[in-house]
């Protein structure tokens, strides 16, 4: 049987207020990192999200055969879009919403307006920002010298501190926060953290690329300044393709060309 | 050609591959570390990370942003970084030829993927009903089922890129013409000059990073002189 939705002045709390175990908590945190599993053009992120909030669902009223369990599982597994990693924010609200019985039209308006958000700021702090600065910081050791085992350590150890760290918050601060977390995403990480990134990132660039430019071409001052010239002309060129022409087909294509011309002067030669 | 370990090469192709949206997103299917990983499994882990940076050159230009379609760098690094790993770095055109077959695999990647997503919505539509009932087997199965057809991208990717390119680059590096340290210096121009528009496309829309850039150069040509 279901607990009746008790009605609330706000619409939220139905039920009494929720409680989360640690071992629910881990059974979420660990389904947030195959959130994106069954990612695709007509739910996007959905499904992955009712299968991230399923076992908190299963403490609804009724338990996993109840009405609630169903209907709020089927609620919360229809169209959802949010960079992956913040989506944590919105499987901890809306396990908190959901557990606290919050009207279900309440909820799908709340999940509707958490999509923007959670996928913008995600795409600038991680996309833009932190996986570039990781990237170009193990370019940076690379360069400077660095070995295998300690380049991967360095990118993947920083990237996953950064990662984690923000699922496990995200997951937190939803769970905390329930329907208000919006305040949550005013943050001056969430705000400000972007454009400090990418601040951060445009420097590390400038000091890895021609670090790890000079260890990739190897030894020969001639040969390197010749192709710090090249790099830095072409980049120029580079920067002005347009979007469809994007910088890997052009490299592949050159590459092409670049083979065909070292077998052809194999072939003269003989 | 190569004595490759396509087992375990198709293996690693296959988790890599899994890890750049589906599973766990680490970034362990980065160039950097997918083709070192893939040089290791050939005993050449340093081979592996030349090819490794090169390629990461490139990927720093692409941004796995949800619905786009772009280059899947994880199983096409294991193939690079194996390719130059059984060849060795120092055989001329080595390092030119396993970029061209790794950007070529990621490019075949970037389509398997947008594939196997119209797959999952082909499943998820099939399993709407069950879905909207709130049945859990439907939700939980739909999740698993674009693990494992993922993983299989993956590995199906790694195994047949490799059976391809393995016999050209025994044949091209057989008969390759041009000069090694000019074929080095040439492949990594072209990767560089990627890098260096991707940077500054990514950078120049925030207040003030083109001159942190402009710092940065400044730092960067003054300890490669120096180095």
């Amino acid at each position: 049987m279901t607990a009746p939705r008790r009605a609330t002045p706000r619409g939220i709390a139905a039920y009494p207020a929720p409680t989360l175990p640690v071992v629910t908590r881990v059974q979420i945190a660990l389904r947030l990192f195959m959130i994106q599993s069954a990612w695709n053009y007509e739910l996007l992120l959905g499904n992955g999200v009712g299968f991230c909030i399923e076992p908190a669902l299963r403490r609804l009223p009724g338990g996993k055969d109840g009405t609630a369990y169903r209907e709020a599982l089927a609620r919360e597994s229809q169209y959802f879009n949010a960079h992956p990693y913040l989506a944590a924010v919105a499987v901890g609200a809306l396990a908190r919403a959901e557990l606290e019985g919050a009207q279900p039209a309440r909820i799908e308006r709340f999940r509707t307006a958490l999509c923007g958000p959670l996928g913008s700021v995600g795409d600038r702090l991680v996309w833009a920002g932190w996986l570039p600065f990781c990237s170009l910081l193990a370019l940076a050791a690379y360069g400077l010298g660095a070995g295998p085992g300690a380049v991967l350590l360095l990118f993947l150890g920083s990237y996953n501190v950064g990662h984690v760290a923000l699922r496990a918050w995200g997951l937190s601060v939803g769970w905390r926060n329930g329907m208000r977390v919006a305040g949550s995403l005013a943050t001056p990480v969430l705000r400000e953290g972007p454009a400090h990134l990418a601040r951060a990132a445009a420097l590390l660039a400038g000091i890895a690329l021609p670090l790890a430019l000079g260890r990739a071409i190897g030894p020969g001052r001639a040969v390197l300044g010749g192709v710090v010239i090249i790099v830095a002309v072409m980049g120029a060129l580079a920067a002005r393709l347009p979007s469809w022409l994007q910088g890997w087909r052009l490299a592949l294509g050159v590459l092409a060309i670049w083979i065909a011309y070292s077998l052809a002067t194999y072939t003269v030669a003989r | 050609m190569a004595d490759l370990p396509l087992v375990s090469l198709t293996a690693l192709g296959a988790v890599l591959g899994l890890d750049a949206v589906s599973f766990p997103q680490a970034m362990l299917s980065r160039p950097i570390v997918a083709a070192t990983l893939g040089g290791a499994v050939v005993g050449d882990a340093v081979s592996g990370l030349l090819a490794g940076a090169a390629l990461e050159f490139v990927a720093l230009e692409t941004l796995p942003v949800g619905a786009s379609r772009y280059p899947e760098w994880g199983s096409a690094s294991v193939v690079a970084g194996a390719l130059i790993g059984a060849y060795g770095e120092a055989s001329p055109g080595s390092l030119s030829v396993s970029l061209f077959a790794a950007i070529a695999t990621a490019w075949i990647g970037g389509w398997t993927m947008v594939q196997l997503r119209n797959a999952n919505a082909a499943m998820a539509r099939r399993l709407r009903p069950a879905i909207n009932a709130g049945r859990p087997n439907a939700v939980v199965g739909l999740q698993f089922a674009g693990l494992f057809a993922d993983f299989v991208r993956g590995g199906l990717l790694t195994i047949l890129a490799l059976l391809a390119f393995d016999p050209l680059m025994h044949a091209a590096l057989g008969v390759w013409g041009a000069n090694a340290r000019y074929s080095r210096a040439v492949a990594i121009a072209v990767v560089a000059s990627v890098a260096s528009g991707a940077v500054w496309k990514l950078f120049r829309v925030t207040l003030g990073a083109r001159w942190y850039l402009v710092a940065g150069l400044a730092l960067g040509l003054l300890a490669m002189a120096l180095l």
